[in-house]
């Protein structure tokens, strides 16, 4: 109460003011993807112990994946661990060299730019990471890191930047009295504060999370997923939020991609995907997530067996040994991944029976736009 | 499933953390102490400098030490002024005398008094671990970071010819090198510098290839960053207190090789006051008048003991793992 900028209420305040500085760019909703990821495949070879001889075998961390993001949604990407989020993620900032596939950002493929291109478009998109203990550079002051990408590509003076540091601070409510400090005098949550104030600081477009709150305390939890969804509403942010806690994912975002082994299983909006959920991997995620009502008896899926390793998936359909609606022509054939109902994609042989229309549909339902005044004040 | 702060709103309505994150949303409850905490610390901000200090200011032994080589180092400074006589003057009426008040250490066999010579030398001995250290740091460090960061065939070539120089005893090389220059002090410090290259070169690498992976150097990278900016802002520093520690341990261990090649002959020549030169003459003349080569022993066993100790003390406060 006492110290108004670190409220997240007092974070209002402050952006609406600065609000006209750091908005360049209106969202419009009726432009194409802003992301558009067709086909990503990153594999890993194995190290085999004969030294002269190539590796012959890959972990497919990411092995096919297709997604889009349209301008000022927040699409999560959600699975268990070993599904190959985290490395998603990277792919798109190309932290990592994809094996195969294409990333459009804004109709350019980011695939065919050189370094120095490369760098200038990381500019646009920018990324959360998921442990705010280790994300700062400890030998480096908070006022240094934030304007880190601001020195980077030479924005403003030295006295700008300070400036520009201390607004961001203000934005994400640390006060800037905070600037001379270490990462280490600071608390977990003011710690990803810092970090999101580090991607905030080049006006990017898209914002990638890789689970930037399941590091944190339940309660601080709550406080940074409400600034993010500010910090989206004040200067239109499109986020890529990665995470493995569905009751995150169901607050924070519009449309929900769920992956299994390395694949997309299931991509569509948010109300659709929690209310009728069609592949059975989905279902099975979804009756885990816990109820906080003694009485609730519900019917949990429980799959038999744990995720198979991603250097020999299984053939066919990749959930089949665990699917509890599993035919024989899953075992032999990989199920597309079509969009069965408008903006409901799902790839399954059982499930994914719907209209066979093919490709994508640029325009998705406008649900979830409502929690976004759910969550903010 | 991991713990979820909400209930999940299965068809009830749309989700509302609102309601829930009411309480907490609103001042900060759970992070304010902390900030409260450090706003009463003001005064005393800890940075990485003030942290060690604190650290390094308990470690008796590594203080003495500490100020012993500030001694040293003045001495260096101002020793041949200070000296009660000049170091090549002799006095034929008292050669090899013992310690007395006149000469606190005793005189040489050219009568020459041990003290003032030992003083003189200081400065020789420093320059000499300074000079062919810090030359052997800093290209160590260089090819360290390049290879650590940069890995594949850089790494292979560069770290491959580290463990043919490692492979030769320190003084062996420093010999095979000398035979090459010819001797001479100068000579000497290339030496020493060059055996120190491949060391700094591995413990740099070592800790290179630790810091590349950490998530606040991939996070400056998917901030943008240049490969320049990343290994000079976020992977140097980082090394820095692993190569300050290495450094000034070094120091002790190439004067105690300075001093052994002028002992055999290969450094300082005779007439300089080297204590290594100085132990070599003393050699001669060990069993009528030990104190000749006693002394400049002494001096070089102190130094190079003072300098170990402060390289110990040094690591202790520096040491990110013992930081805990």
């Amino acid at each position: 109460m006492s110290d108004p900028a670190i409220s997240a209420t007092g974070t209002k305040k402050v952006t609406c003011r600065e609000k006209g500085r750091f908005e360049s760019d209106t969202v419009d909703y009726t432009a194409s993807p802003l992301l558009d990821v067709r086909e990503l495949k990153k594999h890993f070879p194995v190290r085999t112990k004969d030294l002269f001889r190539p590796a012959r075998d890959f972990v497919r961390a990411v092995d096919g994946v297709s997604f889009f993001i349209n301008p000022g949604e927040t699409l999560a990407l959600v699975g268990e661990s070993g599904s190959g989020k985290s490395t998603t993620a990277r792919l798109i900032l190309r932290l990592l060299e994809p094996t195969a596939g294409e990333i459009l950002f804004e109709g350019r493929s980011l695939g065919r730019l050189g370094p120095e291109m490369m760098r200038q478009a990381r500019k646009q998109m920018q990324m959360i990471f998921q442990d705010p203990y280790a994300s700062l550079n400890p030998r480096l002051t908070v006022e240094e890191i934030i304007a880190e990408p601001l020195q980077i590509f030479h924005v403003g003076s030295p006295v700008e930047r300070s400036r520009k540091v201390s607004r961001l601070l203000d934005i994400v409510g640390l006060a800037s009295r905070h600037a001379k400090r270490y990462p280490h005098e600071f608390s977990g949550g003011q710690r990803q504060r810092i970090g999101i104030a580090r991607a905030l600081a080049l006006n990017p477009k898209l914002i990638i999370g890789d689970e930037p709150v399941s590091a944190l305390d339940v309660s601080i939890q709550a406080q940074v997923l409400n600034l993010l969804k500010d910090l989206q509403e004040e200067f239109g942010l499109t986020y890529l939020f990665i995470a493995h806690d569905l009751s995150v994912v169901e607050f924070v975002s519009d449309r929900v991609a769920v992956m299994y082994l390395g694949i997309i299983v299931e991509m569509a909006d948010k109300e659709t995907l929690f209310r009728h959920p069609l592949h059975p991997y989905t279902q099975a995620l979804l009756s885990a997530v816990p109820v906080p009502d003694p009485d609730c008896r519900r019917e949990r899926i429980i799959l038999p067996g744990d995720i198979p390793s991603p250097v020999n998936p299984p053939a066919g359909c990749r959930f089949h040994p665990r699917c509890q609606v599993c035919r024989e022509v899953c075992r032999r054939e990989a199920p597309v991944f079509r969009e069965v109902k408008p903006g409901h994609y799902v790839a399954c042989h059982i499930r994914g029976q719907g209209s066979e229309a093919r490709g994508r549909k640029e325009e998705v339902g406008d649900g979830g736009q409502e929690t976004v005044d759910g969550g903010g004040t | 499933m991991p713990q979820s702060f909400e209930k999940p709103a299965h068809g009830s309505g749309p989700p509302t953390l609102a309601g829930a994150g009411g309480q907490a949303v609103e001042p900060s409850a759970a992070e304010l102490p902390v900030a409260r905490d450090g706003f009463q610390t003001e005064l005393t901000v800890s940075s990485p400098f003030t942290e060690f200090w604190k650290k390094f200011r308990k470690q008796k032994l590594a203080m003495a030490a500490a100020a012993f080589i500030i001694l040293l180092l003045v001495i260096a400074l101002i020793g041949p002024s200070i000296a009660p006589y000049r170091m090549d003057q002799p006095d034929y009426n008292n050669m090899l005398a013992g310690p007395s008040l006149q000469h606190l250490c005793g005189t040489d066999e050219f009568g020459r008094d041990i003290f003032s010579r030992i003083l003189a030398g200081t400065r020789i001995s420093l320059w000499v671990g300074l000079s062919s250290v810090a030359v052997g740091a800093v290209i160590g460090t260089i090819l360290g970071l390049i290879s650590g960061y940069y890995g594949k065939w850089v790494d292979a070539m560069i770290m491959r010819i580290s463990d043919v120089l490692l492979a030769f005893p320190g003084i062996l090389l420093a010999i095979g090198i000398i035979a090459i220059l010819g001797p001479g002090l100068n000579n000497v410090i290339i030496a020493v510098a060059i055996f120190g290259i491949p060391i700094f070169a591995r413990i740099v690498r070592s800790s290179t290839l630790a810091l590349k992976s950490t998530v606040y150097v991939e996070a400056a990278r998917s901030l943008g960053a240049r490969n320049r900016r990343l290994i000079w802002k976020h992977i140097f520093p980082g090394t820095a207190s692993t190569v300050i520690v290495y450094f000034t341990m070094r120091i002790g261990t190439a004067i105690l090789t300075a001093a052994s090649l002028s002992f055999l002959g290969l450094g300082a020549q005779p007439p300089t006051p080297e204590w290594g030169a100085m132990l070599s003459s003393g050699r001669d003349y060990l069993t009528q008048a030990p104190h000749v080569a006693f002394f400049p022993g002494m001096a070089i066993f102190l130094t190079v003991l003072a300098f170990n100790l402060f390289g110990d003390g040094l690591r202790d406060a520096l040491d990110p793992k013992i930081k805990g």
